[in-house]
């Protein structure tokens, strides 16, 4: 507690000038890559490996041939709707460049590119979006959580399983991707609360692709930025160029460093562009205009990131063509499995509603076989 | 062996679970150095620690939320809800994410968790207090629910919730929180959580409860006994899932079923269970089935709230038309 003269000298400022100055904030915002690729400021240690720059590279490179794919099975009947990450590569690929292995991620919807890199297979991806349970059954990754659905509803997951880490005295951190949507949503409110306040591991990061299906981040908020949210929990938060891996994942590797060492949480606001529609149901052209979404292909990160990458000449039109066809290849591979997987039989419906089946789903599994039967 | 009361028990098992089980943690609103604002969760701060006994932000969502986290890293959250009409927002994290974590992950990830909230009306509380949401949470797929009517179940259900591989909701009826006393050995036995319990046995009526009303039920019991009625109660306690067979043997034993719930009675549990009555045990019966439950009101403010729940009365007035019938 203050002492009596300190609290009277506070209501004394406090009558003179009307309020007490608490806190003031900037938002930093980084971008090492211009939209042409030309670095605008020294790279960060890791890009002087090219290795690591051909691998991110990779990465966004598989998610896009894997967005395309998907799309393409969806339009010819073969896979559910799907919502492409088209553009945004850059946002799950760098955070997931940036974990490690027993590291847990939880993705929103179109975070395929950073499952990818995560270990989390085509196929899986696949089946998922292919109305398959078993898609959400990694065989790597396997204690990330699967997408999400319901907007910004994991970020209180991503809180718990921050705070079993701190419990079990592990170094590890909680990594939760949403949308700009989600920062409306008290779900984000209340993780990044009690994530500050518990000082947990966890890294929250904001696509901000700038639509919410229809609605533009302008009438999501009257917020100049959606990283100063982190400011009303206590926390750090900070904007990157989403369309530029090499920040993204710099920012990224330092929240995770920060928070693996016990200096709590941190958001990330990314700040890239929705190029494609919302999922394959979606008509964006009934809310925004063409040359409007044309005019962002000039940030587009894949090209950005080439464009440097050749111009330090560490990438040529061979290693382009050997990787494309590796690529795709891997994701053609993946869809003939994911299409060649009969479906479930319909007992499973049932077997994995509670570990012991009751009673009751025990009839009903009987009679859904044998409705199937007849 | 002591005699403790329902909250003391509720106490108890939530000791004895943490001392048998160190990934048992127990959080929510006042749960820590308050203890719980019924005292549930008294002394368990000091016996267990601030890393096992988690005072909360005042935020019912993320209690639900970070509870699925949790319990998908292997720890067993046991979440207070501080009163049922603040439960409302958990039930996105239990219909979307907790009840289905098994199912769409196929058994990779799972939800070992309890929601613990005190439920009913009865106690002259503050509005929003006094709600009974059973049977929104019985219709979600996935979810066990469980609502103890005594001291000793209270002690055996909360231990198998706990232990349960699956998202149970538990709910404790306020008004019997400390309305009786009961001897309850601290033995560590959990009770099974898909059986009812016949709490009287009787051969001309069967009455079919759960909760807080099971105090009426015995009550009216006693009362027709006097009459020379014998009655049958069945403390249906875990909702989900229902034990049918117990209720049907019951019924087929005594032809007239009366259900009695504080829950609205539309689409309540009660609903349910007179339902597969009707599908399996039709021939049995010699009468309707009534039912005696809340009216399909807002839960009245406290002067009005015995106008609401279940009477000795009302209950005696519906189990005499069920008899009368011919």
């Amino acid at each position: 507690m203050p002492s009596a003269e300190r609290i009277e000298e506070l209501l004394e400022t406090r009558r003179d000038v009307g309020a007490t100055p608490v806190a003031r904030f900037e938002i930093r915002y980084s971008r090492y890559l211009d939209p042409k690729g030309n670095p605008v400021r020294p790279l960060p240690d890791f890009a002087r490996d090219p290795g690591e720059l051909v691998s991110l590279y990779r990465g966004m490179v598989l998610a896009r041939r894997f967005d395309a794919k998907a799309v393409a099975l969806q339009r010819t009947g073969r896979l559910g709707t799907f919502a492409s990450s088209l553009g945004q590569e850059a946002v799950s690929v760098g955070v997931a460049s940036a974990m490690r292995a027993d590291d847990v991620l939880l993705p929103s919807f179109r975070e395929h590119g950073g499952q990818l890199l995560r270990g989390v297979s085509p196929v899986e991806l696949l089946l998922f979006w292919g109305g398959d349970e078993r898609g959400s059954d990694f065989a790597e990754a396997c204690e990330d959580f699967p997408v999400c659905v319901p907007v910004g509803t994991h970020a209180p997951h991503a809180v718990g399983v921050a705070l079993a880490f701190k419990l079990r005295r592990e170094k590890r951190v909680a990594a939760c991707i949403f949308g700009d949507g989600a920062t409306s949503k008290g779900d984000v409110a209340e993780a990044l609360n009690v994530a500050g306040v518990w000082n947990l591991p966890a890294v929250f990061l904001i696509n901000n692709n700038h639509w919410a299906i229809s609605v533009p981040v302008s009438q999501q908020t009257a917020a100049e930025t959606l990283a100063q949210k982190a400011i009303s929990a206590g926390i750090e938060g900070e904007q990157v160029d989403g369309n530029d891996v090499i920040a993204v994942r710099e920012a990224t590797a330092r929240a995770l460093a920060k928070a693996r060492a016990g200096g709590g949480p941190h958001l990330i606001e990314a700040l890239t562009y929705r190029l494609g529609d919302h999922t394959t149901a979606d008509d964006a052209s009934r809310y925004r205009s063409g040359p409007d979404v044309s005019a962002h292909w000039a940030e587009d990160p894949i090209t950005r990131l080439r464009n440097y990458l050749v111009a330090e000449r560490l990438w040529g039109k061979t290693d382009e063509e050997k990787l494309l066809g590796e690529v795709s290849g891997a994701i053609e591979r993946a869809a003939e499995t994911y299409l060649a997987t009969p479906p479930q039989g319909p007992e499973t419906i049932f077997d994995y509603t509670y570990e012991r089946l009751p009673k009751d789903l025990v009839e009903q599994r009987e009679a859904a076989l044998g409705a199937v039967q007849r | 062996m002591p005699e403790i009361t329902l909250v003391e028990a509720v106490n108890l098992a939530l000791a004895r679970a943490m001392a048998d089980d160190a990934t048992v943690l127990v959080l929510g609103e006042d749960v820590g150095v308050d203890g719980g604002v019924f005292r549930a969760t008294n002394g368990l701060l000091k016996r267990f620690g601030k890393e096992r006994v988690l005072d909360t932000p005042l935020a019912e969502n993320v209690i639900a939320g970070m509870s699925v986290g949790l319990a998908a890293q292997g720890f067993r959250p046991v979440a207070e809800i501080q009163f049922s009409g603040f439960i409302y927002p958990t039930i996105d994290q239990l219909a979307n994410h907790a009840s289905r974590l098994r199912t769409r992950t196929r058994g990779r990830l799972t939800c070992p968790m309890v929601v613990r909230s005190p439920s009913g009306g009865g106690i002259r509380a503050v509005e929003h207090h006094s709600e009974s949401p059973e049977a929104m949470f019985a219709h979600i797929p996935g979810l066990r629910v469980v609502v103890p009517s005594s001291p000793a179940r209270a002690y055996g259900l909360l231990l198998a919730a706990i232990r349960d591989p699956d998202p149970v909701v538990f709910l404790e009826p306020t008004r019997l929180y400390r309305a009786s006393r009961e001897e309850v050995d601290d033995d560590g036995m959990a009770l099974p959580l898909d059986r009812c319990f016949v709490l009287r046995e009787g051969t001309d009526i069967t009455l079919v409860t759960w909760g807080a009303t099971t105090k009426e039920v015995l009550a009216a019991a006693d009362t027709l006994a006097a009459e020379g009625v014998s009655a049958e109660v069945i403390d249906v306690a875990t909702l989900k899932p229902l034990d049918t067979d117990g209720v049907l043997e019951s019924v087929a034993k005594t032809g007239r079923c009366v259900i009695v719930h504080e829950a609205p009675v539309t689409c309540g549990v009660g609903a349910e269970i007179a339902a597969r009555i009707a599908e399996r045990g039709l021939v049995s019966l010699l009468a309707p089935i009534e039912r005696v439950a809340g009216w399909d009101t807002v839960m009245p403010l406290y002067r009005l709230e015995q106008q609401y729940l279940p009477s000795e009365a009302r209950i005696l007035a519906a189990v005499r038309r069920v008899l009368a019938y011919q």
